[in-house]
């Protein structure tokens, strides 16, 4: 959402004025928002339950067994001890105590894919895991179908996320900002930065379609119905490993997310997300960053 | 102040202590709520809307994708039960199967009973389609067998039945429970669903159903039962077994199998 006038009384009478308070998220946005944070958490920790059902992704139609992109696995050390193996392209990394080998509850070693804490349920159960996993994955699209279409239809994505000709061409200047973690402030902090609507942008229109498009490719019913899905995808084999690459991708947006809400100010980011009422960020005009200076109170 | 962190764990470790005895109990709370029946029943409700659609999307006659020679998997992995333990289904490799019949009853007016020559004998097709295994893995193998709803039509339906279900010839883990699995009318009159006798141009091996195995594409590999002895027509899935209409399905997997 963008700023409007209820924030501030005074702000008709004198457009260049700052607000305090903006209400930046619309009840759909919010409430989209955490449905989606909560259903993309699920189907991580149940996805990689699944995952371990066959811990290893191939590339192509088929499973060729012989050369898996990666296999995460146990083996015996010479000494009998048990050693967690992560095979990328046939490299192989000794990654025991997280990957391929870690502590079951007991605290004994045990041969797994994922650690007990990163898998939904903790202990190997494909057929839970796949009922946690398709029950969310209707709300993740059911869910992401809302926002998408209410916040076209408001034109939302187009006028806050779309990227303007003028954005394009501060990137290096928000890279700089963003290495120096120098925050926007005033008029500025109003509107995104350009690698934020470009993250946002990736994750709405990229990252979660991508998954549920891989997701739909791995069900045999779909690709009977739709083809082109295997084939646009290059085979049900290569949209599996797609679908893991999308997914760890959507994890290195939420760290990126949190570490940036962290230092923008997490009461205020936090009370955004909430209530839809963000606080902007008072600041002298001398250290709002450069290429947010051009920003324009909408 | 200083003796105590000395003494114990010390601040780190006491962190590193509290955080996952915090990570103990979400995971606790997520494995109890997985256990919780509502709680399954709600997740389980998914299924319904996933069969409901896809029977939407899908038309009856639509073909699962079909691949060349060249695309075959140079190993088509064995999965479930691969050799058969059961007295029964020993004699029957011991003798080539010649004793081995086909028997169709249930809500049926005609039961049949057919040796593996008469299934032979009959109209076959041939197709090469990707298994899709509930693990994750596929395999690309070719298969001829007798299409099944040719074979239905013969037998010819009671007006009741409602489903097909094939008991086989395997027990499952030393338990009294042989595998069986059941289709909806729609997938038996599918093209593509055959009782297939052979693989990659060769008999069925025991790894792989001997001597008869269904295939029903457009589903996965738990759908696609080994070792066939028997086809009933029935009108329930309720009074089978567990009475969610397959061995896997019993145990928590869904019936419906095209996801």
């Amino acid at each position: 959402m963008t700023a409007t006038n209820d924030a501030n009384g005074t702000l008709a009478a004198m457009p260049d004025a700052v607000p305090d308070r903006i209400y930046r998220h619309s009840g759909l946005t919010r409430t989209t928002h955490w449905v989606n944070a909560i259903s993309l958490f699920v189907l991580l920790l149940s996805g990689l339950n699944i995952f371990m059902a066959e811990p290893a992704l191939f590339l192509g139609q088929y499973a060729d067994f012989n050369h898996p992109a990666l296999h995460i696995f146990a083996a015996h050390a010479g000494d009998g001890r048990l050693v967690g193996i992560t095979e990328i392209f046939g490299q192989q990394i000794d990654t025991t105590g997280l990957l391929g080998v870690s502590n079951n509850a007991m605290g004994h070693p045990v041969s797994r894919a994922w650690p007990t804490w990163l898998t939904l349920p903790s202990y190997r159960d494909l057929s839970t895991a796949r009922r946690w996993h398709f029950f969310f994955a209707w709300l993740l699209v059911l869910n992401g179908a809302a926002y998408l279409a209410w916040n076209t239809y408001v034109r939302h994505i187009q006028k806050d996320l779309w990227p303007t000709r003028e954005d394009l061409r501060e990137i290096p200047q928000s890279i700089i900002d963003h290495i120096k973690l120098k925050h926007p402030t005033g008029a500025a902090a109003i509107r995104y930065n350009v690698l934020q609507k470009l993250a946002y942008l990736a994750v709405i229109l990229v990252l979660v379609p991508g998954m549920v498009l891989t997701g739909l490719t791995m069900s045999p019913g779909m690709d009977a119905a739709f083809p082109i899905l295997p084939w646009a995808f290059g085979g049900r084999q290569t949209a599996r490993t797609l679908h893991f690459v999308f997914a760890w991708s959507l994890v290195a947006f939420f760290v990126i997310h949190m570490v940036e809400m962290v230092l923008a100010g997490p009461v205020n980011e936090l009370t955004s997300i909430l209530t839809g009422w963000y606080r902007v960020p008072k600041g002298h005009d001398a250290a709002a960053p450069e290429s947010a200076s051009q920003g324009k109170v909408q | 102040m200083s003796e105590v962190v000395k003494s114990g764990p010390g601040r780190r470790g006491w962190l590193k202590a509290s955080l996952a005895g915090l990570g103990g109990l979400v995971v606790a709370g997520c494995d109890s709520l997985s256990n919780n029946r509502s709680v399954q029943k709600v997740l389980e409700s998914a299924e319904g809307l996933t069969r409901r659609s896809q029977r939407i999307l899908l038309t009856p006659g639509q073909l699962a994708p079909e691949f060349r020679e060249a695309d075959l998997s140079p190993m088509f992995k064995a999965n479930g039960t691969v050799d058969p333990p059961d007295a029964a289904y020993r004699a029957h490799v011991a003798t080539g199967f010649a004793n081995w019949r086909l028997r169709v009853d249930g809500l049926v007016e005609h039961p049949m009973s057919l040796t593996l020559d008469d299934l032979k004998a009959r109209t076959s097709r041939t197709q090469i389609t990707r298994h899709d295994c509930v693990e994750g893995w596929s395999c690309i193998g070719k298969w001829k067998g007798a299409p099944l709803g040719a074979l239905i039509r013969d037998a010819k339906l009671k007006p009741d039945a409602k489903y097909i279900v094939f008991h086989c010839m395997d027990s499952m883990g030393g338990d009294d429970s042989r595998y069986y699995e059941s289709i909806a009318l729609a997938d038996v009159f599918h093209p593509q669903t055959l009782l297939a006798y052979e693989m990659n141009d060769a008999p069925l091996t025991v790894p792989h159903g001997a001597p008869v195995r269904l295939r029903v594409e457009r589903y996965l590999g738990y759908k696609q039962a080994k070792y066939i002895e028997r086809i009933e027509a029935v009108a329930s899935l309720k009074d089978l077994h567990g009475g969610r209409g397959g061995y896997w399905p019993d145990r928590g997997y869904e019936w419906y199998g095209g996801i």
